[in-house]
């Protein structure tokens, strides 16, 4: 290297004592849009019984603030969006150790659940302390570590769905696989439910691109204009399907769909629809 | 509409009495028992062993509650996913079950299960754990502590509300509800 590039130190003790706090807030404080949405949605909502599944998400998020406690006992898979700056220095250990040693304290100091088995097809013997977290790391320019985590709960995760498409199904193809996922999923989402959904990559970053995109704010639009007319279509077409909050019928079945796109294979069309339930956890913290 | 108070355990007549739509306010004792659990009591059952509470008009809550805070009797405690002990709820109501709480689709055969037991399914609100524990007054863990959250408990219900999703006569909420408000595409 011709030039020496300053780099900040960073200890990894801080990482964990971020994630620690980022676990807890998660689950007792939810995001202030999706809060506003479900007011919003109590509005909006034709249906009685909607409305007043609403006027009860609602109240249910301010006992959870106030007396934090989790605001659905599903505290979630500790899922992590990290964007290291390529000048940060970590020193102290290990920067996954750190998150999973975070994740741990938080799981343990906030009496969250501990949702995690380990060998799945087997034992499905419980970690004991939520870990391991999963962690998407970006190196991005800069000397900061941005770390958002997001609280994924069970129920809705598997109401996802993976589509690799021919590329001869074009849009409505895409259409087709988001309507139809949210269609048989009905109730079993926790509805209202937000739609990250993911197209193009390869079948591994589809879905990441899904998950991340479950990160933008309700209420904005992306960037794009293209892809923002795209959202608007998929929003519409979900919520005609009258499925409602809880799966009891009702206009307002869908908050938001938010859509990352990227450039595909040639012989390939890959959509990946991530199910997020009204309970949209994730907290941001920039180290 | 008020809801309507019923009180475990359930009786036949209470069961044949509730309908589709009708929202209930459950007091009384309700076991809490999800995937683990289920698995445990079916292999209970077709070994011909006893159960660790009493199956006859019995309630189950499909829930494993976050840890309880010193001081709480329980910690946030809404329902999960029925669907995923539908092949174990028939065996359960054939040995007596009257009524499951969780939120989701069941199968076309936990449906026939209900019509012939008769039992009742009812939805609670998933995603307002915190809300709904405050209607949980008892809470004792009487078997499989070693499973954490899908240990089974004895909780103790105050006026719990719910809504019946799925009557012993064939009616389906979530299936009438979708009905009425889906709108035709072009």
């Amino acid at each position: 290297m011709s030039e020496a590039h300053p780099s900040r130190e960073l200890d990894v003790a801080d990482v964990t004592a971020a994630v620690r706090e980022l676990c807890m807030t998660a689950n007792f404080d939810l995001p202030a849009d999706v809060y506003g949405a479900l007011r919003a949605g109590a509005q909006a909502e034709e249906s009685p019984a909607g409305k007043a599944i609403f006027e009860q998400l609602v109240e249910n998020a301010d006992i959870a603030r106030d007396g934090r406690v989790p605001i659905c006992q599903d505290t979630g898979f500790a899922v992590f969006f990290v964007n290291l700056g390529q000048d940060v220095h970590l020193v102290g250990g290990s920067f996954d150790d750190a998150v999973n040693e975070g994740v741990r304290r938080g799981y343990a100091d906030g009496y969250l659940r501990k949702s995690i088995v380990a060998q799945p097809a087997h034992a499905r013997a419980n970690t004991t302390d939520n870990t391991p977290a999963i962690v998407h790391t970006t190196i991005v320019p800069g000397d900061e570590v941005e770390i958002t985590m997001m609280a994924k709960g069970g129920g809705a995760e598997n109401m996802s769905s993976l589509a690799m498409l021919k590329p001869s199904q074009g849009w409505p193809g895409v259409v087709a696989a988001v309507v139809d996922t949210v269609s048989r999923a009905g109730s079993n989402p926790c509805p209202p439910i937000v739609l990250g959904v993911g197209i193009g990559g390869t079948i591994d970053m589809v879905t990441v691109l899904a998950k991340k995109a479950l990160l933008r704010e309700i209420g904005s639009s992306h960037p794009d204009e293209r892809i923002a007319g795209m959202e608007v279509e998929l929003l519409d077409r979900v919520n005609a399907l009258g499925i409602g909050p809880q799966g009891l019928g009702g206009t307002q079945t869908c908050l938001a769909v938010f859509i990352e796109e990227m450039p595909s294979h040639i012989a390939s069309m890959p959509v990946a629809v991530n199910v997020q339930c009204h309970a949209q956890r994730h907290k941001r913290i920039v180290l | 509409m008020a809801a309507r108070k019923i009180v475990t355990p359930l009786t036949d007549d209470v069961v044949r009495s509730l309908h589709a739509g009708d929202e209930v306010a459950i007091s009384g004792v309700v076991y809490q028992a999800r995937d683990a659990a289920h698995k445990r009591l079916v292999a209970l059952l077709e070994a011909g062993e006893p159960l660790p509470f009493e199956l006859q008009g019995a309630v189950v809550y499909y829930m494993g509650p976050s840890p309880t805070k010193p001081g709480a009797v329980i910690g946030s405690a809404g329902p999960t996913t029925s669907g995923r002990m539908d092949a174990y709820a028939p065996t359960l109501m054939s040995h007596g079950l009257k009524g499951m709480i969780g939120k989701g689709l069941r199968t076309p055969e936990v449906k026939l299960a209900m019509a012939a037991a008769p039992a009742v399914y009812f939805a609670a609100t998933g995603g307002a754990g915190a809300l709904l524990a405050r209607r949980i007054v008892g809470n004792e863990v009487i078997a499989y502590p070693e499973l954490g959250p899908e240990a089974i408990a004895r909780l103790t219900f105050d006026d719990f509300p719910a809504i019946v999703v799925n009557d012993c006569h064939g009616a389906d909420l979530y299936e009438e509800g979708r009905k009425t408000y889906a709108r035709q595409e072009r």
